[in-house]
């Protein structure tokens, strides 16, 4: 058994399942009538520039509450069913796994904007950095100001 | 004593990660910024012209942000998770 439903919220090194977290999530109620998958993945190019690997970094403590935080309040303004939230850190490849958004509710309307709305506020406000390296060396993003 | 974390690129401007900081009982994080602007003078220049985030215990703070004795104070570039 894999480490789904240990928490809703997760920062982790290990990649994850997406159908396990989907049929984990599925199981919170019967009312669930739609749910919505964001995935983020490993994208070789960037900024026209191979990228070979990636690195996440995060403040830990300080990034699991702002991710517990987005996730209580999709729930309240979305009025979805649930969310679960896990995102990979440390050296990751290309293709590989980064973040995984998961939003039920009871119909498809609320959950599309939920998980929109996570993952554009897990990027502003959440501390987790990546680093690309390429051809050229390493370089820490900062395209979000 | 209060605890200083550098996090992603602030780590090799800094060239540290983390450090202890004797600044007496209170201060601001705008005093916290003079106070590095001798040893960390980008750092300080980044933190007054809001370049990077500054959080206090974990929750983000302003320059008028006061800081006790115990305190761990980070030093957080733009965010770039997600991966998208």
């Amino acid at each position: 058994m894999s480490t789904v439903m240990e928490s809703k919220v997760r920062i982790q090194r290990e990649d994850f399942s997406v159908t396990d977290e989907i049929e984990a999530i599925k199981k919170v109620s019967r009312n669930i009538g739609g749910i919505v998958v964001f995935l983020g993945t490993g994208r070789e190019l960037s900024k026209g520039e191979n990228i070979s690997k990636l690195n996440f970094e995060h403040y830990p403590k300080m990034a699991e509450k702002k991710l517990q935080e987005l996730r209580e309040k999709a729930i309240a303004d979305f009025k979805i069913i649930d969310m679960s939230i896990i995102h990979r850190i440390g050296e990751i490849d290309i293709g590989e796994n980064i973040v995984l958004i998961v939003a039920a509710g009871e119909h498809r309307k609320e959950a599309f904007e939920a998980c929109e709305w996570a993952i554009t506020e897990l990027k502003r406000t959440t501390p987790i950095w990546k680093k690309e390296t390429t051809s050229t060396g390493e370089v820490w993003v900062q395209d979000t100001p | 004593m209060v605890t200083l974390k550098y996090f992603a690129s602030l780590k090799s401007i800094a060239g540290k990660e983390e450090e202890r900081l004797d600044l007496g009982s209170e201060t601001t994080v705008q005093q916290l910024s003079e106070a590095l602007s001798k040893t960390a003078p980008q750092i300080a220049e980044m933190i007054r012209g809001k370049k990077i985030i500054v959080s206090v215990n974990q929750n983000v703070a302003a320059l008028d942000t006061v800081i006790h004795d115990g305190d761990e104070v980070a030093f957080l570039p733009p965010f770039s998770g997600g991966a998208i």
